[in-house]
């Protein structure tokens, strides 16, 4: 399903409410949950913010960035967690990938946005997503390995900050 | 139906139709009305929700075919 260019909306006033989501797992099921609610709280007219650590790094990979990471286990890890958006797993019922394939063909049938869908959508709707430093150089992973329009990387620090601001902060 | 933007959202799930809702009252302007359709049962609770969350008035919602119709107006 293809979902039009949608403009972001300005929105002047200064205060807006803020709401964090920590995407910790790079499970389908999860990054699904994620960005809508991500999306539906930038259509609420929130200050959203996504921060993305661990396996839920993985969302953010660029689809072509193929091998990544620089020591032989960040490598080995590349290939068995290969994460993109197109590529994640189900956690549970997954069977080898045909269980998310299944997903992916009944979300396509009863046109549910795929996640890569709504992680565009999210970023025209000006949801910031934050990569995780700490985890980029865990696995090796390089700011071009990831995809484009991503806020800079930040660490716990500035998740903390924003979660003691926000009035909606959910760990997914 | 005299609704200024009518919005089709006809066949999509969770969250479009608040998405797309959300994006045609942006680009309306105070007092237009908008009229959104919708097949997703669950616009029933949600678009209600986030018409009076947001300030804006529902001034009706009605059901005919299986299409959900709600019309708004923006404030």
């Amino acid at each position: 399903m293809a979902l039009e260019a949608i403009q972001g909306q300005p929105r002047p006033e200064p205060e807006r409410e803020k709401m964090v989501l920590i995407a910790a797992s790079g499970d389908l099921d999860k990054a699904w949950p994620v960005l809508i609610l991500a999306t539906t709280g930038a259509a609420y007219g929130m200050d959203v913010t996504v921060f993305f650590t661990f396996w839920g790094l993985g969302i953010l990979k660029r689809p072509e960035a193929g091998l990544t990471g620089e020591d032989w286990r960040q490598k080995l890890l590349s290939v068995f967690n290969r994460g993109t958006p197109q590529h994640l797993q189900l956690s549970k019922l997954n069977f080898g990938g045909l269980g998310a394939k299944m997903m992916r063909d009944l979300a396509d049938k009863h046109k549910v946005a795929s996640v890569q869908e709504l992680l565009t959508l999210a970023q025209q709707m000006g949801v910031k997503l934050w990569p995780c430093q700490m985890t980029m150089d865990l696995m090796g992973l390089r700011r071009e390995d990831l995809i484009d329009g991503l806020d800079e990387p930040a660490g716990a620090g500035s998740a903390i900050s924003l979660m003691k601001q926000a009035k909606i902060s959910l760990f997914i | 139906m005299t609704a200024d933007v009518v919005v089709d959202a006809r066949g999509l799930q969770c969250p479009m139709p608040v998405i797309k809702l959300s994006q045609a009252i942006m680009g309306a302007e105070a007092g237009q009305t908008i009229e959104l359709v919708s097949t997703d049962r669950g616009s029933c609770s949600d678009v209600p929700a986030w018409v009076a969350d947001m300030g804006h008035v529902l001034k009706e919602q009605f059901e005919t075919d299986g299409e959900f119709h709600f019309v708004i107006e923006k404030a």
